[in-house]
């Protein structure tokens, strides 16, 4: 935010905050470590506030839940902001010094009345205006979120509406109070920061922006394209026009963790030419022309990933990759010296020191300082530099430094699979604590008490459906239908169901899910899908057809 | 657009480094430990004093990660004046005090602590225990081979870790780790009285019908081996557990942004086990379930 894409705070922070908004994470079971920082911070008197359409496991240990409806993020913030100017809490004197665009901010939520909130969000008043008044009396606050805020067709208004919030009541660029994407992989951070992204360099530079390009251009000797790329889903669409006909993907199985999955499915066969770089033969690289057997990084190699708080830590080779496999690094200078281009030995320390060279937020990191201080956070612009423990406090220097923060005017847009008669439940998707992703690296292990894939339902809507526990139910979108055995849950109000997509060569739940994505950031609604329950008959012919397209994904892997 | 977005140059380097409100700084005071004069933080414990003079006071039930509950003895010294010997673990220190670590009266109580543990408890795989006894001359055969004993059967009942209470000296430290120290799951505790005391999942239940999430965190603080995770159980069973042949690597966890240091313990070609530091500032010593037994898919069959 604010030109940097990371978290601004410290895990270390949150344990000496006075106020946690939790929104849209459900870190009890997705970052647990990160939960216990924050269960320290709850212990010493910090009031937590969960914001999830589900009561989680996180939000059993809030002292204020906030059950909005799915996707209506923005409605509910856009009400705390409005409710907090009408009781005057806001930070005067930062939003006058460190912001841009406070009037027309506060003239465009002003209709947010507590009531139109709660008819927007499905959150009651009270609690609209208990959250606001908590978070703004607090001497310092935080708000920390993960995919129910990012997995929206509007996932980048959605982080802005929260941003809005720390501008107003100055919950930012101080100890202790900050904003923060918990990451969940465990390089997302790094991967963005070294520009895996389609608009940026490493470093997090734009590569639009032209004195930013050319250093690079400088530093390698070769034009650089001036325009950005495509995110994820833009390459689909570039598939689907036949702009893109060969990929290289490495480390991803998109058969699986994509939304609409007969779409993606069509799309990577029609491709001229598909190279799969994994540790698997995944779903993906079954349909691959090529398939390189890489390492697991962080085992099997040396290098660098970034944490939630900024924090650069080395992996290291513990065993070397069996077989055939090979270090990704070796992989991939191997294919440059093939293409005319030797790089020479890999070393991943010299390739992080090119690193330092073009990222200046780099610059001070070396190994052995990595090895000596347990990673650094960045930035940390010269070998002196400790890293920054928080982001931004340029926004409370007198005057400000660089330019001002400025609020965003953001409008209400539910969810793109709209809820009607025919699709009448809300399909929302998540983690649980055991399982990871695709299940490819946890489904490595026996977890006790792991269950499988279920459809989560309130008990009120199984009742209604007049289904039980364990019982097999066809669910059903705008788009496909699995089969899965109905699990009820009391974290789930009426209206709300739940799947995870771990389990995909059980139950396809990514069948079901929108591609609906958000023009920037390019990230699908897995969140919000609109779907129907259907009960089977015995025998069931329609039974029989869904297994049969389940069979047919499974047949790949 | 003419405004350009602020995302699209890089933030400006902070003028002023952004730091931590300063700590409150404490008053120092000045004791003895064995007669040298060492000076400590108001609030520090004698534990701490005594290791600023540079002694090695044993411990078994404590860990800096997590509260002190003082019920194993072994941190015993002599404070001049005092009627009964102190637990160092959890006795502040204070102005003027003097303090014997090795007095005859320390060494006695911790050789009869010692023989009293290792009399009734399997201390097999307990580290560094064997040199203790050494140290302190410890002869627990000398109360009889029909000398009370926990011993009992090794509960096996999920594929993460075992239990074996037989060796189990009732620290309560996976009490405290699975507490309020760490993992706030409270999915044991000790159950019973006296010398049936015993830690326990909720009405004994097995691990699979408790509240456990199979984090480890009591694995990692146990300080004789009574949990231990399956894999390590099975491979001494069958006698190929050697540590003498084990590297251990640090890396950071596959899973989630977190950012977890693990230590990968690797043993023929194969992770044998995972933990993390106590000194790591992200875990101190904590992982989730995923980090600590979810590495197995680099190794398993299929990648082969």
């Amino acid at each position: 935010m604010f030109g940097a894409g990371g978290g601004t705070s410290s895990y270390r922070e949150i344990e000496e905050t006075d106020c946690i908004l939790l929104w849209g994470s459900n870190a009890r079971e997705t970052h647990p470590i990160f939960f216990h920082h924050l269960l320290k911070g709850v212990r010493s008197g910090a009031r937590l506030i969960a914001v999830d359409p589900r009561h989680t496991s996180s939000a059993r240990w809030a002292h204020l839940w906030a059950g909005l409806d799915v996707g209506s993020d923005i409605a509910l913030a856009n009400s705390v902001a409005r409710e907090i100017l009408a009781a005057g809490l806001e930070h005067k004197e930062f939003v006058e010094h460190a912001t841009s665009g406070f009037e027309a901010f506060r003239a465009h939520v002003e209709p947010w009345t507590l009531e139109r909130g709660e008819r927007e969000s499905g959150v009651p008043a009270a609690v609209i205006r208990e959250l606001a008044h908590t978070y703004a009396t607090a001497p310092r606050a935080m708000i920390c979120w993960t995919l129910g805020i990012t997995e929206h067709h509007n996932a980048v208004d959605n982080v802005l509406a929260l941003i809005n919030l720390a501008l107003l009541t100055g919950h930012v660029g101080r100890y202790g109070s900050g904003l923060n994407p918990l990451r969940g992989q465990n390089n997302v951070q790094g991967g963005g920061d070294m520009g895996a992204l389609p608009d940026r360099l490493a470093g997090f530079q734009h590569v639009e922006n032209e004195p930013l390009r050319q250093r690079f251009e400088a530093a390698w000797g070769v034009p650089i394209p001036p325009k950005k790329g495509w995110h994820l889903t833009g390459m689909f669409e570039a598939m689907e026009r036949g702009e893109l006909t060969h990929l290289y993907v490495l480390g991803e199985n998109p058969m699986r963790s994509e939304a609409d999955q007969h779409r993606t499915r069509k799309l990577l066969e029609g491709l001229e030419f598909l190279v799969v770089q994994d540790l698997f033969r995944t779903a993906t690289a079954e349909a691959a022309d090529v398939v390189l057997p890489g390492s697991a990084s962080w085992c099997e190699a040396e290098g660098t990933v970034t944490s939630s708080e900024r924090r650069v830590q080395r992996v290291r080779r513990a065993l070397p990759p069996p077989g055939e496999a090979r270090d990704d690094l070796e992989i991939l200078f191997e294919i440059a010296r093939r293409l005319g281009h030797d790089w020479g030995e890999p070393s991943a320390e010299r390739v992080w020191d090119e690193v330092r060279r073009v990222s200046p937020a780099h610059a001070g990191m070396s190994y052995a300082r990595l090895e000596a201080e347990g990673g650094l956070q960045w930035p940390c612009y010269d070998e002196e530099h400790p890293g920054e423990l928080f982001l931004h406090s340029r926004l409370w220097e007198r005057p400000v430094v660089g330019p001002r923060a400025p609020f965003h005017c953001l409008e209400h847009d539910p969810p793109v699979d709209r809820l009607d008669e025919e699709f009448p439940l809300r399909l929302t998707t998540g983690r649980r604590l055991e399982d990871f992703n695709t299940g490819v690296q946890s489904g490595g292990y026996v977890y006790p008490r792991r269950r499988g894939e279920t459809l989560d339902l309130s008990p009120e809507d199984a009742d209604r459906l007049g289904v039980a526990e364990g019982e097999r139910v066809r669910v059903r979108s705008r788009r496909g239908a699995v089969v899965a055995p109905v699990h009820i849950d009391e974290s789930l109000r009426p209206g709300l169901t739940f799947m995870t997509f771990h389990f995909p060569e059980e139950v396809a739940t990514n069948l079901l899910t929108i591609d609906a994505t958000d023009p920037v950031s390019g990230t699908a609604e897995f969140k919000a899908a609109a779907i129907r329950v259907e009960r089977l008959a015995a025998g069931d012919s329609a039974e029989r057809r869904d297994r049969s397209e389940r069979n047919d994904l499974v047949e790949a892997t | 657009m003419t405004e350009t977005p602020i995302w699209f140059t890089p933030p400006p380097r902070s003028p002023r480094l952004p730091e931590a409100p300063p700590r409150e700084v404490r008053e120092r005071i000045a004791l003895e430990i064995d007669g040298e004069r060492v000076e400590v933080e108001q609030g520090a414990t004698l534990l701490d004093a005594c290791r600023a003079a540079g002694r090695e006071i044993p411990t078994l039930c404590y860990l800096e990660t997590l509260t002190p509950v003082n019920v194993c003895r072994i941190c015993v010294v002599e404070v001049e004046g005092a009627r009964v010997l102190a637990p160092a673990c959890s006795r502040k220190a204070e102005a003027g005090m003097k303090v014997a670590t090795e007095s005859p009266r320390v060494a006695t109580s911790r050789k009869l602590v010692l023989e009293l543990l290792a009399s009734s408890v399997d201390l097999s795989t307990a580290p560094g225990l064997a040199e203790l006894m050494a140290r302190y001359g410890a002869r627990p055969e000398r109360f009889g081979a029909n000398a009370a004993s926990v011993a009992q059967p090794v509960k096996v009942d999920n594929d993460l870790y075992v239990r074996d209470y037989g060796k189990c000296v009732l620290c309560y430290k996976c009490v405290e780790a699975c507490g309020v120290d760490a993992q706030n799951t409270f999915a044991i505790a000790v159950a019973g009285r006296g010398f049936d005391a015993g830690i326990s999942t909720e009405h004994d239940v097995p691990l699979p019908d408790s509240a456990c999430v199979y984090c480890g965190n009591c694995i990692a603080v146990c300080p004789t081996g009574a949990l231990m995770p399956k894999p390590e159980h099975d491979l001494r069973a069958v006698g190929r557990w050697d540590e003498a042949r084990q590297t251990r690597t640090d890396t950071i966890c596959a899973y989630c942004g977190v950012g977890c240091t693990v230590t990968l313990h690797v043993q023929d070609g194969a992770i044998v086990k995972a933990t993390s530091p106590f000194e790591n500032q992200v875990t101190r010593g904590n992982l989730c379930v995923k980090g600590r037994f979810g590495f197995e898919f680099v190794q398993l069959g299929r990648r082969r």
